[in-house]
């Protein structure tokens, strides 16, 4: 769908790929800084939805810090609420708040509650944290921006585990049945949930077979791949008339080598020394890649 | 004459469609059971039926809010309100999403069909969340001027209409107020505090005990959540005893939300009348309710139980 508007009205949508990829290193270095300080926080899954996030808000959604309630405004769910440190991380950087205020994450009193909540920080639309929330919501939606024929598109990211909601599949029926090719759910396939690897618990595979059942349009990606992230998202209805199902192949912890592809990692803090070591290994892999 | 409060609810959500184009309807396959079948012939586009999908009913009902939407989202009390209870209290009560939560054929309604069909924890369980308006009309006309002021409020709210034949208790110079008690029948020796069907029911005691030289007020409590404090503290401090009746359970319902309020502000001896804590047996609505002293005669014997304890 076209909205016949610039792809984002944010203030770095002159942003190049390379560019991109290197600001996505930065706000993994912010957020851990973030999760370290309030010594709490989802850092396995932040990690691999970080690039996800910053294609999405840098160069896909239609987005205005300045009027972040615009009526016209494209939707962004996050579904998979727990990873609130990368959210806010990406929306202070798009300038939705004061980046200052990432030190108060999880803080006495401060708007950055580990779940986000839309009644007090700009850019959040529906609060989420308890799982398989988001893609009901977003469902709605984008039924009301058909209604009422607006251009605007909805997307919503969902974790992989999350996906065991049935509330996600209820969901997965309607979109079909109403053929809201207006809606896009990403989901971060870092094939990890809290306690174990998703297949050890329950595998959802062959998941785009299972979207593509639930009448979909599927597209599988590396989530960690910029082209193919911009190509994709920036390219949607994969089909008319259908929602598009984006998986998005994605490592848990991505970017730091001892957090990468580790359950233990999914909640877990960074000590001082870890941390030292995670940035460092950020920085070198920010600058070691020669676009 | 007796009224099904669900055609009060149905006539006004039409009337209101009309008026507003922002209005929409979502349904869990329960378009003949919510009356809706008026509304979907008129706003076919603005009916969302959603399937047998609780979950994604009031998931739903948030994203169209979200899209700048009113949705009254309706369904049988007792699925809407323990299968979407987290999505009543996250996506909209904590997220303070513009939705009108519409619980029909509520209490003990369904009779026979059991307990797993009877809503009989509603009031309990939602008036337990924060930011959420919880109003329990008591006859057509208390049914048609809550579907307005719901329309109106900006903000989430729940209404609990019941497919019982009701009476009516209002006058059309009754004006509904959220929050706001209204007095059925003035009295001074004695407080009988009821909502939704049972209303009636309350005033018809208060008959019974001015033949027996009691004079009792009645309040009908539409509003569970935010409760009438100052009609409470006025009925406690001015007839120094209280009888709640409910076609809910005694525990966390109409009753306890009175009890609040009295025991912290102005403590008189009260009486619930309810459902105890226990499971209906097999029966039809007349039944039950006969069972478990959901009865004119019960509360009048309550009231007059606690005159004479409390001479």
């Amino acid at each position: 769908m076209n909205t016949g508007r610039p792809a984002t009205r944010s203030a770095r949508a002159d942003l190049s790929l390379e560019e991109l990829r290197r600001l996505a290193f930065d706000l993994r270095i912010r957020d851990l800084q973030m999760i370290h300080g309030a010594g709490i926080g989802h850092t396995g899954g932040d990690l691999s939805a970080m690039d996800i996030l910053t294609v999405l808000y840098f160069r896909v959604l239609d987005v205005d810090p300045s009027n972040p309630m615009d009526p016209g405004r494209d939707r962004f769910v996050m579904s998979k609420g727990h990873c609130s440190g990368a959210l806010y991380t990406t929306l202070a950087h798009v300038g939705f708040f004061p980046k200052d205020e990432l030190a108060s994450y999880m803080k006495p009193m401060s708007r950055l509650n580990g779940h986000p909540d839309r009644t007090k920080v700009p850019g959040v639309e529906t609060n989420t944290g308890p799982l398989g929330h988001g893609l009901p919501v977003a469902l709605g939606m984008a039924l009301g921006a058909r209604l009422q024929k607006q251009a605007w598109r909805t997307f919503v990211l969902t974790g992989d585990g999350e996906l065991q909601e049935g509330s996600n599949w209820e969901a997965a029926m309607n979109a079909a049945q109403h053929g809201l090719d207006n809606l896009t759910l990403i989901v971060d396939r870092n094939r990890f949930q809290q306690g174990d690897a998703v297949a050890n618990t329950v595998e959802l595979d062959p998941l785009a077979d299972k979207f593509t059942a639930f009448g979909w349009a599927v597209r599988e990606i590396d989530g960690h791949d910029f082209e193919a992230l911009a190509s994709v998202l920036g390219r949607t209805p994969a089909e008319v008339g259908k929602p598009t199902a984006i998986i998005a192949h994605t490592h848990k912890g991505c970017g730091v080598s001892f957090m990468e592809d580790q359950a233990g990692w999914h909640h877990r803090v960074p000590s001082d020394e870890e941390l030292e070591r995670a940035i460092r290994e950020l920085t070198e892999r920010r600058d070691a890649h020669v676009a | 004459m007796l009224h099904d409060c669900r055609e009060a609810f149905a006539e006004t959500l039409e009337a209101l469609a009309s008026e507003r184009d922002d209005i929409v309807a979502v349904a869990n396959d329960s378009i003949g059971s919510s009356k809706l079948g008026g509304f979907r012939g008129s706003f076919p586009d603005r009916l969302f039926n959603v399937g047998i999908a609780e979950q994604t009913l009031v998931g739903t009902g948030a994203g169209l809010a979200n899209a700048g939407l009113v949705p009254f989202v309706s369904s049988a009390s007792c699925f809407l309100t323990a299968r979407a209870l987290e999505q009543i209290k996250a996506d909209v009560a904590y997220s303070n999403t513009n939705v009108k939560l519409i619980g029909m054929s509520s209490g003990m309604a369904y009779g026979a069909l059991g307990p797993t069909h009877h809503s009989i924890e509603d009031f309990a369980w939602l008036r337990a969340i924060a930011n959420l308006v919880v109003v329990a009309p008591a006859d057509p006309e208390e049914t048609r001027q809550a579907v307005r002021a719901a329309a109106e409020f900006h903000g989430p709210i729940f209404l609990r209409i019941s497919r019982m034949g009701v009476p009516d208790v209002h006058g059309p110079d009754y004006r509904f107020q959220i929050g706001k008690a209204s007095v059925l029948r003035e009295g001074t020796d004695v407080t009988l505090i009821a909502n939704g069907v049972m209303a009636h029911k309350a005033l018809e005691a208060a008959d019974r005990l001015a033949g027996r030289g009691l004079e009792a007020r009645v309040l009908n409590m539409a509003t569970v959540r935010p409760i009438d404090r100052e009609a409470i503290v006025a009925a406690a401090r001015e007839t120094g005893r209280i009888v709640t009746a409910e076609e809910h359970t005694v525990f966390g319902g109409l009753g306890s939300a009175v009890a609040e309020v009295v025991v912290q502000e102005a403590p008189v001896p009260m009486r619930m009348v309810g459902v105890p804590g226990e499971f209906a047996p097999t029966g039809e609505p007349e039944f039950l309710f006969e069972h478990f002293g959901l009865t004119s005669d019960n509360i009048a014997e309550k009231a007059e139980e606690l005159a004479r304890i409390h001479a």
